[in-house]
């Protein structure tokens, strides 16, 4: 797994296709060095070949066979780089400091290269020579080249070191890639992790950053500047609405506290205790309605998501039909729910408590008598649906978007009581679980479905727990 | 019974003091965390009850230093925080139950009763009575006058939640949060409905009816009217 995960790295992938490229501009530009230089030290050899062979084909012309006879033994026993074969009609040596022709010669530029021995220090080596072949009139043949030994071993050094070379620039390359690569996501790793973390819920956690100040440092920086910021708007949002909900349950606890002493004081079956009866009714409307707005707003600004839990769907379902059961029964509707397996999720217990205990209380306002609510979670492929449906009018499809903003009843149903914030608040806390209320129709009826996604998998589930 | 009552809010607290005195309970109050702490150190009371954001000492802090003091009194912390988090975070200070402001006063008196009863040392109880109705709870078994009643596990739950607070004035957010653990606010009348399925069961039949509705309050079930 490791190693698979270093080879597929970003990082490992550019360090090969960096060191593929370099290593072949480097045999390339070796390659190029060592032709243009064989070049050079060709033309050299030719040159002295040709001036040689000009030189002796003059020496042939004015003192004929035995004057270049002559010549070309005293230049043989020089012992120097200078190689020479006069040939009779017969193809027989006559002079010369080599011991025949060469059997085997093969062209290379304008000029022939053969092996010949030559005997240095009582041991006989054999060399490679380059020259050329010169037919004298009177059918005499004049071999004149010169000792390109030296030139000839380089070339085969280069020859044989260029591959190994390349093959340990290769290696090294890709040793080198091995090791940036997996330094690199150890440091992704940690980016990773630290995300997970804060996914979680846990705002305090930081990617680390090194000493190296490069650009992962610079990356790891600006997460963690935007991560302050996140932090400081989660914390603004939170103090935001402690200071609206502390500034308006101030006068309204000094409300409800002054309405209950005077009714505490008054005759309680006379009319004014009524009035205040009423007013108080009043007063805890008003209340519940705050209520639910603030815990949208606490919803939404993700300010709860530090207290999630791996939950399972189905008691919490069995419980809130259980507890919604009598209720219906008393209205005539049969709530039913349908036994699932296990189904967990990562939420707030209490929140999806309250989600699914809005939607049943829904159920049961708006299903006539005779009708019938299941409740069921399921199990799907991207996470889990927990259902409430029921048999009473359900939502026209047009309307079904609009009934979970805000506030919005429907007009049919703006006389029953409750604060009107039912399903926006279950929508709330379902986006707070990263999770979607759905609505359906249930033909007849309506089908509300919190679409859950399966917990996540990602990072933390890599990071070791 | 002694009461503290840790209040910045002077208004709120007058009233506070005024209903407890009416309803015959001895009253001390601060207006700070500090004030209310060292009276909660030097004095005995039966409950304490603290605003959750007080001046000087906030509310968590006069209740997480009077437990280091090993000061057992109940505290119930009055909050007009939001609530989701709030809650874990008071209860686990060390707080012995949570009001958000704001409340019923009928709310806050039954509350303070039973954590005043709590205190009581009421042992190991295994078995509860009013009147003639007995409650087994090592059986789960439930007779009124010999009969057997028979009780879903909710309603055993529910009645024996009643009875254990026999005599006090239990309100619908109080059996909402011990018996089904719920924190929200049903806006129906389910609790009702609940109380009077359990009532059919335990008290019809019977001259004498144990379990009573307080009104504005809650329920109560005793054995004298």
């Amino acid at each position: 797994m490791r190693t698979l995960s270093i080879l597929r790295s970003q990082a490992f992938r550019i360090v090969l296709v960096y060191v593929a490229v370099f290593a072949l501009s480097v045999s390339a530009l070796l390659a190029f060095t060592y032709w243009n230089t064989e070049r050079a030290l060709d033309a050299q050899t030719d040159q002295i070949i040709s001036a040689e062979i000009a030189g002796l084909s003059e020496q042939y012309q004015r003192v004929g066979l035995r004057g270049l006879t002559e010549v070309v033994m005293s230049r043989s026993a020089h012992g120097g780089p200078g190689l020479y074969l006069l040939l009779n009609r017969q193809r027989e040596p006559i002079a010369g400091n080599l011991d025949g022709m060469p059997q085997t010669t093969k062209g290379r530029g304008s000029e022939i290269e053969f092996d010949y021995e030559r005997r240095v220090e009582d041991q006989v080596q054999l060399r490679r020579a380059r020259g050329r072949i010169f037919n004298l009139l009177g059918g005499f043949q004049l071999l004149v080249a010169q000792d390109v030994h030296e030139r000839f071993l380089t070339e085969k050094l280069f020859s044989t070191t260029l591959p190994w070379t390349v093959g340990l620039m290769l290696l090294l390359g890709l040793v080198g890639g091995a090791l940036l690569s997996r330094n690199m996501l150890r440091r992704l790793d940690q980016i990773n992790r630290t995300a997970g973390q804060i996914i979680a819920g846990d705002f305090s956690r930081r990617v680390p950053v090194t000493r190296a100040h490069d650009e992962i440092d610079t990356l790891a920086d600006s997460l963690n500047r935007m991560l302050d910021r996140i932090e400081r708007l989660m914390k603004g949002v939170r103090e935001v609405t402690d200071s609206v909900a502390h500034d308006l349950r101030t006068p309204l606890n000094r409300l409800r506290n002054r309405l209950e002493e005077t009714l505490r004081h008054l005759d309680p079956s006379g009319q004014e205790a009524n009035e205040i009866e009423s007013a108080m009714r009043e007063t805890d409307q008003i209340i519940a309605t705050f209520n639910a707005i603030l815990l949208i707003a606490e919803a939404d600004a993700g300010v709860t998501r530090g207290t999630m839990t791996s939950i399972d769907l189905a008691p919490i379902a069995d419980d809130i039909a259980e507890f919604y059961a009598p209720l219906a029964e008393e209205k005539g509707v049969t709530l039913e729910i349908r036994p699932a397996g296990t189904t967990t999720i990562e939420g707030n217990r209490s929140l999806i408590n309250q989600a699914l205990a809005n939607l049943v209380d829904n159920a049961i306002k708006y299903t006539p008598p005779g009708g019938r609510i299941t409740v069921w979670p399921e199990m799907t492929p991207d996470g889990v649906d927990l259902f409430v449906s029921d048999t009473g009018p359900g939502i026209p499809p047009e309307e079904r978007a609009r009934v979970v903003e805000r506030f919005v009843r429907l007009e049919t149903s703006r006389n029953s009581p409750g604060t009107g914030l039912g399903l926006s608040l279950v929508a709330a806390i379902a986006r707070l679980h990263n999770a979607r209320l759905v609505l359906e129709d249930n033909a007849p009826g309506l089908k509300a479905i919190i679409r859950f996604p399966r917990p996540p998998m990602g990072p933390r589930g890599a990071a070791k727990r | 019974m002694r009461i503290l009552v840790i209040e910045d809010d002077l208004e709120a607290q007058r009233y506070l003091v005024n209903g407890l005195k009416e309803a015959g309970h001895v009253v001390d109050d601060a207006a700070d965390g500090e004030t209310g702490l060292t009276l909660a150190l030097s004095r005995p009371y039966d409950v304490a009850i603290v605003d959750r954001m007080l001046p000087k000492m906030d509310g968590l802090d006069v209740v997480a230093e009077m437990r280091e003091h090993s000061n057992g009194t109940p505290v119930l912390f009055l909050s007009a925080l939001s609530e989701v988090d709030d809650r874990v975070k008071g209860l686990k200070a060390g707080g012995d139950d949570y009001l958000t402001k704001p409340y019923a006063f009928v709310e806050l008196l039954a509350r303070i009763d039973a954590l005043m009863r709590r205190r009581s040392p009421s042992s190991v109880k295994t078995r509860l009575q009013v009147g003639d109705l007995e409650l087994d709870l090592l059986t789960r078994a439930a007779k009124r006058n010999g009969t057997a009643i028979d009780l879903q596990p909710r309603e055993f739950r529910l009645l024996e939640y009643l009875m254990r607070h026999a005599g006090q004035v239990v309100t619908r957010t109080m059996l909402l949060e011990s018996v089904w653990e719920y924190h929200f606010d049903p806006q129906t009348n389910v609790i009702d409905v609940h109380i009077s399925r359990l009532r059919a069961k335990i008290d019809k039949g019977f001259e004498l009816p144990l379990l009573h509705t307080v009104r504005g309050a809650g329920y109560m079930i005793r054995a004298h009217a």
